[in-house]
């Protein structure tokens, strides 16, 4: 192999170019990154970049050594605008062109928008440029701010602008938030988080419009409601970046379909990250972009799925001054018993809970609250489990 | 020198944190005791709370790796080294001897 073409700059896209030279890939290296910026991390912008806490010198995910060693050429502020598989060449802005033997897909994905134009004072937050803009914003004084969404963006950047002094609403349209990614019984706890930082959180009740004419003024409820607003961030979720890729042969279904070892239908051609749907499953999920690269580089210089993947899910949240990690595959059928700490009111007690997630006597995941240290040895047995049903299966 | 607690109370596989500026990771490794900044150099995580085996502490939050001989990162996503701190044990008490500060006399 001659030439890859890794498309996407940012976490996985980068750990697809440092494993491609770690596993010994000498020839020419292109990397393609929509946004003009080197890869940075991505996790802190709701949260200490946002409160000014971290600057954009702490973002960068690789120093310039590396950067150097890696050999790579950027090809930055450039769009991929399609795959021609015949010739392995990925077509970019302005009619250009890259050929190469084998091409990593990594272009993540984007914040989902509201319908309708946009109208200044409304933001999402997924990138740089996001964050930059929205942080102007919540430092020009006191604002009213709601975010639509409950979710975690939603609810780290609600925390961030309370932490900065504003007056913030959080809107959810299901009953109550991260009940998919919690249960309902934790995701209860965990939404009282809202009522520690001072944040009005309204549930079970979506958005009929936005107010506002030369700027938004204004978030007008289903039920009728009206939230007066001078900052609003839609905080709904994210779609794969897989646009760029539509009439090629690639089965898109809420990302790239790929196989457990992060090969696409398409030989010499692997996805990772967000974008990628591997195995069955799309995990938007910062582990999951840095564990997937060693494989799918693997199998792609390989020329076959030689190795597949099954990472535990791991996440995590940092929001009114609670740090909350999740391990694990849980059903809503599960019970979930608080193992350590306590629940205090509704909310996680001040010095934070452990809860498991248990199936047939078995513990399927694990919840922290300010407990990281049970928590790693839960999410450890947790992760020696899988790798064993994986050896049998 | 800071001291730290008694060395009955940190048995081995343990580590507790120093409320120093910046603060201080002490752990008992096998024996041996050994401090480092306890705030990994990635993300704001509490090393102490970490995973230790053998010489190596794996951050609570991304797993990112530190040698706690030498504060240096063995894997990703950590790049840059803790600083160590020099750990004596007098009548049976963990003392830190803190590293100066990196760029300044010591």
């Amino acid at each position: 192999m001659r030439t890859v073409i890794v498309v996407g700059a940012s976490l996985s896209g980068l750990y697809a170019a440092r494993e491609l030279r770690a596993q010994g890939f000498d020839g020419r290296l292109v990397v393609v990154g929509d946004e003009p910026h080197r890869p940075y991390d991505r996790p802190p912008l709701s949260k200490d970049f946002l409160t000014g806490r971290t600057g954009e010198d702490r973002l960068a995910l690789g120093d310039a050594e590396e950067i150097t060693e890696l050999d790579a050429e950027w090809l930055l502020g450039t769009r991929a605008r399609g795959l021609d598989t015949r010739e392995r060449t990925v077509l970019l802005d302005g009619g250009r062109t890259v050929c190469g033997d084998g091409v990593v897909i990594a272009t993540g994905a984007s914040a989902r928008r509201l319908p309708g134009p946009g109208l200044p004072g409304v933001h999402t937050l997924r990138t740089l440029d996001d964050a930059r803009s929205l942080r102007a914003e919540l430092t020009a004084g006191a604002r009213r701010v709601v975010v639509i969404g409950g979710g975690f963006i939603g609810a780290e950047t609600a925390s961030s602008c309370a932490g900065l002094g504003h007056d913030v609403t959080v809107v959810e349209a299901a009953p109550l938030p991260l009940v998919p990614q919690l249960g309902p019984q934790m995701a209860a706890v965990c939404a009282a988080l809202h009522r520690r930082g001072g944040v009005d959180l309204v549930t079970g009740t979506g958005v009929a419009a936005l107010r506002g004419t030369v700027a938004v003024t204004a978030v007008e409820l289903t039920d009728g409601r009206l939230l007066p607003a001078d900052v609003v961030i839609v905080g709904i979720g994210a779609v794969p970046n897989t646009g760029w890729l539509a009439g090629s042969p690639l089965t898109l279904r809420d990302g790239v379909l790929c196989d457990d070892g992060c090969a696409t239908a398409l030989p010499q051609v692997v996805a990772v990250g967000d974008v990628a749907r591997v195995g069955g499953t799309r995990a938007e999920h910062w582990t999951s972009a840095t564990e997937q690269p060693r494989i799918a580089v693997r199998n792609l210089l390989a020329g076959y799925t030689a190795e597949t993947v099954r990472p535990l899910p791991y996440f995590w949240s940092d929001q009114y001054g609670a740090r909350i990690q999740f391990a694990g595959r849980r059903l809503d059928t599960d019970t979930v018993r608080v193992a350590e700490g306590t629940v205090t009111d509704g909310a996680p007690g001040e010095d934070g809970l452990l809860a498991l997630y248990e199936r047939e006597g078995r513990t399927t995941a694990v919840l922290s609250v300010d407990r990281p240290r049970p928590f790693m040895r839960a999410r450890r047995e947790l992760g020696r489990g899988a790798g064993a049903m994986e050896t049998v299966s | 020198m800071i001291p730290v607690c008694r060395l009955d109370d940190l048995p081995a596989g343990e580590s507790v944190r120093v409320d120093t500026m910046p603060p201080i990771a002490v752990f008992n490794a096998d024996g041996e005791l050994y401090a480092i900044d306890d705030t990994c150099t990635h993300q704001d995580a509490s090393l102490s709370e970490g995973w230790l085996e053998n010489c190596l502490v794996e951050c609570p939050l991304h797993a990112a790796s530190f040698d706690l001989r030498t504060g240096l990162p063995t894997c990703l996503p950590a790049r840059r080294a803790v600083r160590t701190h020099r750990v004596t044990v007098d009548d049976g008490v963990i003392h830190v001897h803190v590293a100066a500060k990196e760029g300044t006399a010591a």
